[in-house]
């Protein structure tokens, strides 16, 4: 019984410190985004509010928070309250599964670098960004507004073009791990890790998981130009706040993936695991902003043709080379 | 052999594909280490042109007078009608504006006031810092417009050049011959 109690308030004090710190480093990557997209395009960024722009994130979260909720008129109200929170839970909870660091000892009780280490951890990571779609698509739907609703069918086929390349090319890295479990996964990335055993993989999955993250380039859910924002066109307030938070706390996510499954997690040498992983993710996130600042938009059919007729055959391709391989390997 | 120079032809595009993605790439990253042109606006005002289009003024001729004869044409030719004003008459026959008020919430600083004013009274200066938080305070009267000096061209002078009959003879007007006798043209 007190071991049960014990673990309960271990995973809770374990999440809420994950989600703190992924709040507070998702404001303030909002704002380096902003810094170095500007320094890319030879502006400064914002740089009034505090030193350099440093309480940026403060000043747009009290605008946010004091901003009037407005709900459209004809909405599905409860459909439309309820979509942000959907893109928000979600990605916050994929982070669950994410492995920050080793197993370490505090006091006498052993506790792992992982809110949970769930065994089938990279299937229940397609699933969570499965269900964030339904955020945006629901959220476009019950919008009652046409480029809202045109944002939301538009991310949902987006998700269902993106998300099979994005399974499949994760498929050789499971064969080659063994495990479904992202621990397992670092621990079989020991000597050198997958991007160098995979390098087609890790491309295959930064495409398509870009696109599953809705980024420029295939930013087309909610393409200003001709959408207005899309999917969160009549959201205002922190329920647009929302919407925003799970685009950032999305590109964690997507870094945290790419460094756990390709870049060997939390291991390196001399620095501590975390900050490791922490440099990962960075340098990925920063990646994503070097590429939102120098590429264009797709257009809607090169993104199809883009994720059905080039990443899908690459990656079933991949999964059989890489099996053929192992089987020859074994033999 | 056509499949052959197919193939061929598609990895070009893919090279050449490539390399354009590495200077695009490329050229982003080295902009981020330029030093951005940007102009932080309130602690660094960059100079305007001296024609560009900012708050009106009425200015005056040499001597000191009001330019403008109050003939109404600003006023006509302002497509979202935010200049007003009464004409009168002083005792030595020119005309002056009694009260004349722009109402700068709907000027947009087209700058036709400028071109029609027959007498360059009416100008538009480089200064455009005037947003008020009440909008009560962005209607300028006459006094409020008239300036001490004479804009753009300060030397010239509408009577000089044309206008009333009072200030001297024929043939006085700057740039006027004396008037002919008619009567010298005969064979």
């Amino acid at each position: 019984m007190a071991q049960w109690t014990e673990a309960v308030f271990l995973a809770a004090i374990k999440s809420a410190l994950v989600i703190l710190v992924l709040l507070g480093i998702a404001a303030y990557l909002v704002l380096a985004e902003r810094k170095i997209l500007a320094r890319l395009q030879v502006r400064y960024g914002p740089n009034r509010a505090g030193p350099r722009g440093v309480l940026q994130p403060l000043a747009d979260m009290i605008k946010l928070l004091t901003k009037e909720d407005t709900i459209p008129a004809g909405a599905d109200k409860v459909l439309f309250l309820m979509a942000p929170a959907v893109v928000a839970a979600t990605v916050l909870m994929s982070f669950a599964v994410v492995p920050w660091g080793p197993e370490f000892a505090f006091g006498d009780t052993k506790i792992k670098g992982i809110v949970a280490d769930v065994p089938v951890g990279v299937l229940y990571l397609f699933a969570m960004s499965s269900l964030a779609v339904y955020g945006v698509a629901l959220g476009g739907w019950a919008s009652n507004s046409k480029y809202s609703l045109l944002g939301g069918v538009r991310g949902a086929a987006q998700m269902i073009s993106y998300e099979l390349s994005m399974g499949l090319s994760l498929a050789p890295v499971v064969m080659i791990s063994g495990s479904f479990s992202l621990v397992s996964i670092v621990e079989a990335q020991q000597g050198i890790p997958f991007a160098l055993v995979q390098p087609v993989s890790l491309v295959l999955f930064f495409l398509s998981s870009m696109a599953e993250t809705r980024r420029i380039p295939f930013d087309l859910p909610e393409a200003e130009n001709e959408l207005v924002a899309g999917y969160h066109t009549e959201y205002s307030g922190m329920r647009f706040g929302l919407f925003f938070l799970g685009e950032y706390v999305n590109i964690l996510v997507l870094g945290a993936l790419v460094a756990t499954m390709f870049l060997g997690g939390w291991k390196g040498p001399v620095l501590p695991p975390a900050i490791w992983f922490l440099l990962k993710v960075t340098a990925v996130a920063f990646l994503l902003i070097w590429i939102r600042g120098t590429l264009p938009r797709f257009r809607y059919d090169q993104l199809m043709h883009l994720g059905w007729k080039l990443l899908l055959p690459a990656s079933i391709l991949n999964v059989l080379a890489t099996g053929a391989i192992l089987a020859f390997w074994e033999s | 052999m056509g499949e052959v120079m197919e193939k061929k032809g598609a990895i070009k595009e893919l090279w050449k594909g490539l390399q354009a993605l590495a200077w695009g790439f490329s050229t982003t990253f080295i902009h981020l280490f330029k030093k951005p042109v940007t102009e932080q606006y309130p602690e660094q005002k960059r100079s305007l042109p001296h024609r560009s289009r900012g708050r009106i003024i009425l200015t005056r001729d040499p001597d000191g007078q009001e330019r403008c004869v109050a003939c109404y044409l600003c006023s006509a030719v302002c497509p979202v009608s935010c200049i007003s004003m009464q004409s009168a008459q002083r005792q030595d026959g020119r005309r002056y504006a009694l009260w004349f008020r722009i109402n700068f919430a709907r000027c947009i600083f087209c700058g036709l006031c400028e071109e029609a004013c027959p007498t360059l009274a009416i100008q538009l200066t480089p200064d455009f810092e005037m947003t008020r938080r009440n909008p009560m305070d962005l209607l300028y009267e006459k006094e409020d417009l008239l300036v001490e000096h004479g804009g753009k061209d300060k030397e010239y002078n509408y009577y000089r050049l044309a206008g009333v009959q009072v200030t001297g003879p024929k043939g006085s007007h700057q740039g006027e011959k004396p008037p002919v006798d008619p009567m010298s043209n005969m064979p």
